[in-house]
C-alpha cells in the first residue's frame, strides 16, 4: 500500500495501462510535456514517447473525433478534456459518433475510446472549469459513465475503463486531486470491483444517501456529523452512472425506507431525478418519505464567490437527511 | 435584398470560386476527346476503359432503380448520386485494397468500388439499420449522416497507420469524401490541422457538387475549395469531377504520397448534383433548369462512350451486354429490397454495448413482456 493522492492515482492508473497494452494512447491538450494541467500525465509522455502521449491540437471535436478513428484502427485512445467546460465543442462527436457507432454497425466496431473530465466545482475557477455535466452523457445510450470519488478507486477504475470495449465517460473530481489515501498499487486491479458497481462507503440502518465524484468525501463527512444526532447514514459512491448499480440502490433503500441523492450538478433533469423515478418505482411501498434531491441550483454555474452556495455541503445533506425524517 | 450589407459583397466575390480562376485538371474533354496532363500521365488501356465505363454505367442504375423504389415506397429517402459518378468511381479505382475510406452519405460509387452490396445500401435508406456492415470487410466504413464528423475519423485511422508503421513502402492511406457545404463545418477545418501537423496519410476528397442543398457554393467560400489547403500546409488540387480519367490519376498520385510518407493532399472534385439533394428535395426552388443543361452537356458518363466509341475501343455489342447487365442488377437490387424482412423489435436493443448491461437488458426484457402480453391476448380469445 501507498499514499497516493487522487492525482498521482489516476497517473499511476495511466501508466499501468500504457505498460500493459502498447496500444493504449494518451491524447489531450498540454498532457505531455507539461503533463496535464493538473499534472494527471506528468512524465507518462517521457517514459512511453511522444506517439503514446500526444499532445494535440487545441480543439476538443478534434481529439475525440480522431480518438475514435485510431480506436477504429484498434487503438485504444484516452483522451483528456482539459475542464467540464471545455467537452462542448466535442459533445457532437462523442454522442452522435462514438456513442452511436457501435450500434450503427450491427456490433461490428467496437469503440474503446475513454474521455476523462476533470468535473466539479470548490476551486475558486473562472468560468466553465467547474461544472457537473455527467447527466447529458448518461441520457446518451452506448456510453459508460463513471466517476471517482478516492484514490483507490481513481487507480482502478481508470485501468478498468480503459480495458473496457465500451466507450467511457470518465469523471474526475478536480477538487479531490489532491487528497490522500492508501492505494495498493502492486494488487492490480483484479481485488477492485467491477467498473460498474457501486460501494457503500458507510454502512448505516436509517437514511441511503447516494453520491459520487467530489460529493463522496462530503457524503461521508455528513455520516459521521449525523451519527451524532444518532441518525445512521448509509452512503453509497454509485462509481458507475450509466449503468447504475439499481441492485445495491434498491436493497439499501429497502432496508432504510429513506433516500437522498446528492450530486453538484443542477437538480432539474440530473441524476438524480432519474435514481428518484427508479426508487420509487421498486421501493414505494418500503418508503418512508419520497426521495429528496441535494444538488446545483437550475442556474448556470456562479461566479466563484458565490459558489458555496451553490455547492452542496455537509449541511445541506444533513438538512435534506433531516426533511426525510419530517414526513 | 441584402443582410447586413453581406449581399454586394457576396455579389463581387461571386466569380471566386468559378472554374475560370483555376486550373482544372482535365483527361477527357466533355466531348471525350483525350489530353495530356505533364503532372498527371495515365496510361489506361482498353479493357481498363471499358471497366470504368461499366462501373459508371451501373452506379448511374443502382441510383436509378433507388429513387424509383423511394418514389414507390419502398425506401424512406435516398440521396442521388446523380451527375457525381466519375468522381466516386475515378476516386474509389484509386484506392488499393488495404487503403480505407471514409464515406458520407452519398458514396455510393465509392461502395461498389470496395465491393459492397449495394443492398447493403438500400437497407439503411429503407430504415432496416443505421448500416450494419462490416467496416473491415471492404475497407469502407459506414455512412456518415452528420456532415464533415467522418473526416475526423479519416484523419485518425491514418494516424493509426503511421502508429502501425504502415506508411512507406507498401503503405496504406486513407480517404476521406465530403462536400462543398461540409467545408465550412468545424470537423472538417480540424481534420486538416490534425492531418497537416501529424502528416498523417491522407487524401481529403471533397466533392464540390456546386450545391449544399439550397445553398450554393458562394455561402460556403468567397475563394475556390482547393486553395483552402494551402492554408493548412498541404497541397491542393482541382480536378475535373466529371472527368473519371483525372479523377483516377489524380487520387491515384494523392494516394501514393500520403502512403510514402509526404501528407495530406486534398482533391477538390468539380462537379454537379444534377439531382436533387435527396428525394425529399426540390431543387426547383432554388435553381434554375437551364443551369442543370450546361452540366448535362460535361455529363460523365457519355464523355467515355463517346471516347470508346471514336476510338473503337468498344463495339456495340459490348454496350448492348452492358444495358442488359445494367438492367439484370436493377431487378436484383429491387427483389432484394422488396424481400428485405423488417428487423426483430427487440433488435432496438442490441449491439448498443459491447459488455453486459443490466439498465438496459431490464427494459429489453420489459419490452419483450409486454410484446407477449399481446400474443397472450390473442391467444385467449
Amino acid at each position: 500500500m501507498t499514499k497516493l493522492t487522487l492525482s498521482k492515482a489516476l497517473n499511476e492508473g495511466l501508466r499501468k495501462a500504457l505498460e500493459n497494452d502498447p496500444k493504449v494512447l494518451i491524447m489531450g491538450e498540454d498532457v505531455g510535456k507539461l503533463g496535464g494541467v493538473f499534472r494527471v500525465t506528468d512524465g507518462l509522455q517521457k517514459d512511453f514517447g511522444e506517439a503514446r502521449v500526444v499532445d494535440t491540437p487545441l480543439a476538443e471535436s478534434g481529439i475525440v473525433g480522431t480518438a475514435i478513428g485510431l480506436a477504429l484502427r484498434g487503438y485504444r485512445p484516452v483522451c483528456e478534456i482539459q475542464f467540464d467546460g471545455f467537452v462542448f465543442p466535442a459533445f457532437d462527436q462523442i454522442t452522435s459518433q462514438l456513442a452511436k457507432m457501435r450500434y450503427r454497425s450491427l456490433g461490428h466496431l467496437k469503440l474503446p475510446v475513454v474521455i476523462r473530465i476533470p468535473c466539479g466545482g470548490g476551486i475558486g475557477a473562472v468560468e466553465h472549469h467547474s461544472e457537473s455535466p455527467e447527466a447529458l452523457f448518461t441520457h446518451t445510450g452506448g456510453l459508460r459513465v463513471v466517476a471517482c470519488g478516492d484514490p483507490a478507486d481513481a487507480f482502478a477504475m481508470i485501468q478498468l475503463a480503459i480495458s473496457s470495449d465500451d466507450p467511457v465517460i470518465f469523471f474526475e473530481p478536480k477538487r479531490r486531486y489532491w487528497e490522500k489515501a492508501e492505494v495498493d498499487t502492486a494488487g492490480g486491479v483484479a481485488a477492485a470491483p467491477p467498473l460498474g458497481q457501486a460501494k457503500t462507503v458507510v454502512s448505516g440502518t436509517d437514511v441511503t444517501v447516494l453520491c459520487y465524484g467530489p460529493m463522496v468525501r462530503t457524503c461521508a463527512g455528513a455520516a459521521i456529523a449525523a451519527s451524532g444526532d444518532g441518525r445512521s447514514l448509509e452512503v453509497i459512491d454509485l462509481r458507475s452512472l450509466s449503468p447504475l448499480d439499481t441492485e445495491t440502490i434498491f436493497e439499501s433503500v429497502r432496508r432504510t425506507g429513506r433516500c437522498v441523492v446528492v450530486h453538484e450538478a443542477p437538480v432539474t433533469g440530473g441524476l438524480g431525478a432519474e435514481i428518484a423515478a427508479r426508487v420509487t418505482e421498486e421501493c414505494f411501498y418500503r418508503l418512508e418519505a419520497p426521495v429528496l434531491r441535494v444538488g446545483g441550483f437550475s442556474t448556470p454555474y456562479p461566479p466563484s464567490k458565490l459558489e458555496e452556495h451553490y455547492l452542496p455541503d455537509l449541511d445541506r445533506v444533513l438538512d435534506a437527511v433531516d426533511r426525510t425524517f419530517s414526513y | 435584398m441584402t443582410v447586413n450589407g453581406a449581399g454586394p459583397a457576396a455579389s463581387a466575390d461571386s466569380r471566386r470560386g468559378q472554374p475560370e480562376s483555376a486550373e482544372l485538371i482535365q483527361l477527357l474533354t466533355p466531348e471525350g476527346e483525350r489530353v495530356e496532363h505533364p503532372d498527371y500521365p495515365l496510361e489506361i488501356s482498353a479493357d481498363e476503359l471499358k471497366a470504368l465505363y461499366r462501373d459508371l454505367v451501373l452506379v448511374r442504375r443502382i441510383d436509378f432503380e433507388a429513387i424509383a423504389l423511394q418514389r414507390q415506397g419502398e425506401l424512406g429517402i435516398w440521396a442521388s448520386l446523380l451527375g457525381q459518378e466519375a468522381a466516386q468511381i475515378g476516386s474509389g479505382r484509386a484506392l488499393e485494397p488495404a487503403d480505407m475510406a471514409f464515406p458520407t452519405y452519398r458514396e455510393h460509387g465509392v461502395a461498389w468500388c470496395r465491393g459492397l452490396d449495394p443492398t447493403k445500401l438500400l437497407e439503411l435508406f429503407r430504415g432496416v439499420s443505421h448500416g450494419g456492415w462490416d467496416p473491415k470487410a471492404h475497407n469502407f466504413h459506414l455512412y456518415t449522416i452528420v456532415i464533415g464528423s467522418q473526416t475526423l475519423h479519416a484523419t485518425g485511422y491514418a494516424m493509426g497507420i503511421q502508429r502501425d508503421g504502415a506508411v512507406g513502402e507498401g503503405g496504406e492511406a486513407v480517404i476521406a469524401y465530403f462536400g462543398d457545404g461540409a467545408t465550412s463545418q468545424g470537423d472538417v477545418n480540424e481534420a486538416f490541422i490534425w492531418a497537416s501537423v501529424s502528416n498523417a496519410p491522407i487524401v481529403f476528397f471533397c466533392q464540390n457538387n456546386q450545391w449544399a442543398i439550397s445553398e450554393p457554393l458562394e455561402r460556403q467560400s468567397r475563394v475556390p475549395l482547393y486553395l483552402r489547403a494551402h492554408g493548412f500546409g498541404f497541397p491542393g488540387v482541382r480536378v475535373d469531377g466529371n472527368d473519371v480519367l483525372a479523377c483516377l490519376a489524380v487520387t491515384r498520385k494523392a494516394m501514393q504520397a500520403a502512403r510514402d510518407g509526404q501528407g495530406p493532399t486534398m482533391i477538390e472534385a468539380y462537379t454537379y448534383r444534377m439531382g436533387a439533394h435527396t428525394t425529399t428535395d426540390d431543387p426547383t426552388r432554388y435553381r434554375l433548369a437551364a443551369e442543370l443543361e450546361t452540366w448535362k452537356l460535361k455529363d460523365p458518363i457519355e464523355r467515355v462512350k463517346a471516347y470508346l466509341v471514336r476510338t473503337e475501343q468498344a463495339d456495340e455489342l459490348f454496350f448492348t451486354a452492358l444495358d442488359a447487365e445494367a438492367a439484370e442488377l436493377g431487378a436484383r437490387i429491387r427483389k432484394a429490397c422488396l424481400e428485405m424482412p423488417d428487423p426483430d423489435p427487440l433488435a432496438i436493443f442490441e449491439n448498443v454495448y459491447a459488455e453486459p448491461n443490466a439498465m438496459l437488458e431490464a427494459e429489453r426484457d420489459s419490452y419483450a413482456a409486454y410484446l407477449e402480453s399481446f400474443d397472450v391476448e390473442e391467444a385467449g380469445r
